[in-house]
């Protein structure tokens, strides 16, 4: 009697335990109002959207929104990985977002549910990570450049050199994600961003663990923080998030390497196995919108590949040159294809080779 | 005498310095007016203000006390059980399942961690892959039931850490005594065994609780998609741009808990005053 | 008292949930993304040496400074009167009740190039002193980003675990027998060798314990604190399965190499400490 009533209390502990994860969210909706339209679950770069937008998505399609943020493409890829993750939305960058199609880990959109596909600019259109647009609807672009304090820099730097430069040491921010760090070094060293040389890989990471005494630290989101405050004079980051910096510190400078750098697209896609796959093309349609991407831009001054916006913004930040580059300047640049299997292996275990080096 | 302890003391005001400065940093920016961290800015309120309209850190404060709640009150059942399991089991077998229990005591939190997310991604993903999951229709996922069961799991053992010594000085004769007098087997226990073990249960459950508050590591592995703690959403806004809400925030936490053990430490000096007194009635001789 | 089933449903638990994923562990370290059985994971392992020593030298210093710090302060604050002693541990014990992260976030800016403790010292006419005297033109202490940062953060958080054990250790021992050495001529420091540390001895390897363990396998300080030019273990670890290197199953490699070590350790240790069995928590 005693025997199989443990037992029954122990099957009916983990039973209990166990089915919390079957559930579809747990313990987030509780709204009634918006219970009914469900949710999305979205999965976006920290520091990238004006959070007002999910609350109007919210407010217009009864929708409840469940936002987590990531801080590579590296780390999102490794949470989706795992079986049991579960996101309708995510915005990878172009390459990451190949490498998802690639290996089989998104769902073809169903463009008749985000009309507002439409009002994307043309030349962002079936891009080559993703060649005839099936998985992707591009959410902002822009430029990589260095970022530097000019009460702390003297000359006007045009190249990456200025990362590597022994003036700085203890000054200079570098990546902490790989494909950004090596990209820099390869740049640096005048190759390709997607080489799948071994040795100019090696060479980038030599390079770069040459570098790394210099380095104060190894960053990504921390860099508003560290160069708003003054606390290091040189970064390498994106050209929209230069222009929320200089909005708290004005002493800030940008510049594009003349080595080239990196153009780059941030694109929302929907996870295989999606749960709430119509809520999240409801989602991806919100965020074409005029007002939404309005918002964004504002607030993260991003390029936005949506034309409308474009003409509704200010015009001193739609002629930007930086930000809407002309052709010129889009020739010096380069964008991150994926690449093959046994080179990201060398990436990964490079990578890890730079974060072990004695500083 | 006394002098001979102005080193030491100077020695115990510098350690309690060092343990306290940074708290009293964060109390003190949490009323900055400006964003730094650095730079005092003047006085204000604003960031206590932000901090309610926080949603994310509101909801992740919310999943945080319901998942310690439950993790705490089903670790104690759980633990609780065990421990008098294992106190009526031989020496042997007992030890055997006390070295089980004192695994994720001794292992270190990123190991558990790991170890439990490799398994819950292994056994979502066979279940999500059967005949099972189209059979009911169910597909699992990694989250707050995750959660809960890496809480409970490295809670147990701190419960039965705490309930068997409480076991042990039990007076095995007593149980017994109360069952000749007619008391059936779950009476007796609830009438002599319980209350003799209940203080060990009750630190058992604070113990659980505090861990489950605290933990940082293990939630950060298993806690899937769309729910976060609040630690783990602390380590996410401690990477971005300063958001003074964390200092209001720690504020808040810190007279909570200051609170909270002031009034535990008072209750418990008045009753140990109190049973002194009794004690000296009851031995006027001593 | 003879209901040993009521153990039934937290041995299943303990199976299903401590035993399961450690086997887990194991099986993953020893097979490959294709699923074939490989030692491949092991024989890199050398690669990862320096993510070993920076963890363990880091640790073990930090271990080292907790019982330099928690040691004499465990022993002063057992002198004390009994409402001392109990507003002493409760002081001891509230930080830890604070998250850690926000604790660290805290030296963040107090470490910082431009934080508090520079802004202090130049505030005070500190660095124009020294530059006054040795003509050099310092205007702030390099702090954060270091691996001393790193260690700092390891002794504030985990501090409170070595302070604990001792005291409770100290705070037990009868005080009969200290006087009895004193009326046998033993002079103050005599005590203190011959029976007071003997007998704390036990709170200390289990202060060694909590501290050295967290320690160790720490991972987000060196983020935090370090500037993330230090990779530890448990960066290394944190890497392969929610990182910049998705690989799971050198992962369980590394973490199952980190734990044998650590329980090797941890077993010499014990050896020499017989005796005071499990955790002085609260």
């Amino acid at each position: 009697m005693k025997k199989s009533l443990a037992l029954l209390s122990a099957a009916a502990l983990t039973l209990g335990a166990l089915s919390g994860c079957g559930g579809t969210q747990s313990g987030t909706a509780d709204d009634p109002g918006a219970a009914d339209k469900g949710v999305v679950n979205v999965y976006n770069w920290g520091v990238y959207i004006d959070e007002s937008v999910l609350e109007d998505f919210t407010a217009e399609t009864g929708i409840k929104v469940v936002y987590d943020t990531f801080e590579s493409n590296e780390a999102m890829y490794g949470v989706l990985k795992n079986e049991g993750a579960s996101y309708d939305v995510v915005i990878p960058s172009d390459y990451m977002i190949s490498r998802m199609i690639e290996e089989d880990m998104l769902e073809p959109l169903n463009f008749d549910n985000i009309p507002n596909f439409e009002d994307v600019d043309p030349a962002l259109k079936n891009p080559d990570y993703d060649p005839e647009n099936l998985y992707s609807v591009p959410y902002m672009w822009g430029l990589l450049g260095v970022i530097y304090n000019t009460t702390m820099v003297d000359e006007t730097p045009t190249s990456w050199d200025i990362m590597f430069d022994e003036d700085y040491a203890g000054q200079i921010l570098m990546f902490n994600n790989s494909r950004d760090a090596i990209g820099i070094a390869l740049k640096e060293l005048g190759y390709s961003y997607n080489t799948t040389d071994e040795n100019q890989i090696k060479e980038a990471i030599d390079l770069l663990i040459e570098q790394k005494p210099l380095v104060q630290s190894y960053v990504m989101d921390d860099i508003f923080e560290k160069m708003q405050s003054g606390s290091a004079a040189i970064g390498a980051y994106y050209y929209g998030d230069f222009l929320t910096m200089q909005e708290v510190n004005p002493d800030l400078a940008f510049c594009l390497p003349e080595e080239g750098t990196n153009l780059y697209v941030d694109a929302m896609c929907i996870p295989k196995n999606a749960e709430n796959k119509e809520n999240a093309e409801a989602f991806i349609n919100y965020m074409c919108s005029t007002q939404a991407g309005l918002k964004n831009c504002e607030e993260i001054w991003y390029s936005t590949p949506l034309l409308s916006v474009r003409e509704e913004l200010d015009p001193e930040v739609s002629g930007d040159p930086y930000a809407y580059p002309d052709e010129s300047i889009l020739a010096q640049c380069e964008s991150f294809k994926n690449l093959p299997a046994d080179t990201l292996a060398l990436y990964d275990s490079e990578w890890t080779r730079l974060m072990l080096a004695s500083n | 005498m006394k002098k001979h302890y102005i080193p030491s003391r100077l020695f115990t005001l510098l350690v309690y310095i060092f343990l306290y400065a940074p708290i009293v940093l964060l109390i003190i920016f949490s009323f900055n007016a400006t964003k730094s961290n650095r730079v005092w800015g003047g006085f204000s309120t604003q960031w206590y203000a932000e901090l309610f309209h926080n949603a994310r850190l509101l909801g992740a404060l919310r999943t945080t006390i319901i998942l310690s709640v439950l993790a705490a009150v089903i670790a104690t059942l759980l633990g609780t059980a065990a421990a008098i399991g294992f106190y009526s089991m031989r020496r042997r077998s007992r030890s055997v399942f006390l070295a089980v229990n004192n695994i994720p005591l001794t292992n270190a939190d990123i190991i558990t961690g790991v170890s439990m997310m490799l398994l819950f991604v292994f056994a979502i993903g066979a279940f999500n892959s059967s005949f099972l999951s189209d059979l009911l229709g169910v597909r699992w996922k990694t989250g707050f039931g995750t959660l809960l069961i890496a809480h409970i799991t490295f809670n147990a053992p701190y419960v039965i850490l705490s309930v068997m010594p409480k076991l042990r000085q039990l007076d095995p004769n007593i149980y017994e005594a109360a069952q000749d007098l007619g008391a059936s087997g779950f009476l007796a226990f609830r009438k002599v065994i319980l209350p003799e073990i209940m203080p060990g249960v009750l630190n058992g459950l604070i113990i659980a609780f505090t861990m489950s508050i605290d933990d940082f590591v293990i939630s950060y592995f298993t806690k899937g998609s769309g729910v976060t703690t609040l630690a783990v959403e602390i380590y996410t806004m401690v990477k971005k741009p300063v958001t003074p809400e964390i200092n209001a925030l720690s504020t808040l936490m810190f007279l909570v808990v200051f609170a909270l053990l002031l009034t535990v430490n008072i209750r418990q000096a008045r009753q140990e005053t109190a049973s002194a007194r009794r004690k000296a009635k009851l031995n006027p001789g001593r | 008292m003879k209901n040993k089933w009521l153990a039934a449903p937290y041995v299943v638990w303990m199976a299903l949930f401590v035993v399961a994923p450690l086997i887990l562990v194991v099986i993953f370290a020893f097979t490959d993304k294709a699923g074939g059985i490989t030692l491949d994971n092991f024989s890199n392992m050398a690669t990862y040496i320096p993510a070993f020593q920076h963890s363990f030298v880091l640790a073990i210093a930090a271990t080292v400074i907790c019982i330099l710090i928690g040691y004499p302060l465990a022993y002063f604050l057992s002198r004390e009167s009994l409402m001392v002693r109990k507003v002493a541990m409760m002081l001891i014990m509230l930080p830890m009740w604070m998250n850690f992260l926000l604790r660290t976030y805290a030296w963040m800016s107090i470490l910082d190039d431009n934080g508090l403790i520079n802004q202090f010292l130049a505030n005070i006419g500190f660095f124009n002193l020294i530059n006054s005297i040795f003509g050099t033109n310092l205007q702030y202490i390099h702090m954060i980003n270091t691996q001393g940062a790193i260690v700092l953060g390891m002794v504030y958080n985990f501090l409170p675990f070595m302070v604990l054990p001792i005291f409770s250790v100290i705070d037990k021992i009868d005080h009969r027998v200290i006087e009895a050495a004193q009326d046998l001529g033993a002079n103050g420091t005599m005590v203190f060798r011959k029976v007071i540390f003997p007998l704390s001895l036990p709170g200390v390897l289990s202060g060694v314990t909590m501290v050295f363990i967290p320690s160790v396998s720490t991972f987000a300080l060196s983020r935090l604190l370090g500037g993330g030019k230090t990779l530890l273990l448990g960066d290394l670890i944190e890497m392969q399965f929610l990182g910049n290197a998705y690989n799971p199953h050198l992962g369980s490699a590394i973490a199952l190499v980190m734990m044998v070590i650590v329980l090797v350790m941890m077993a010499i240790m014990n050896r020499f400490g017989e005796g005071e069995e499990g955790v002085a928590v609260l």
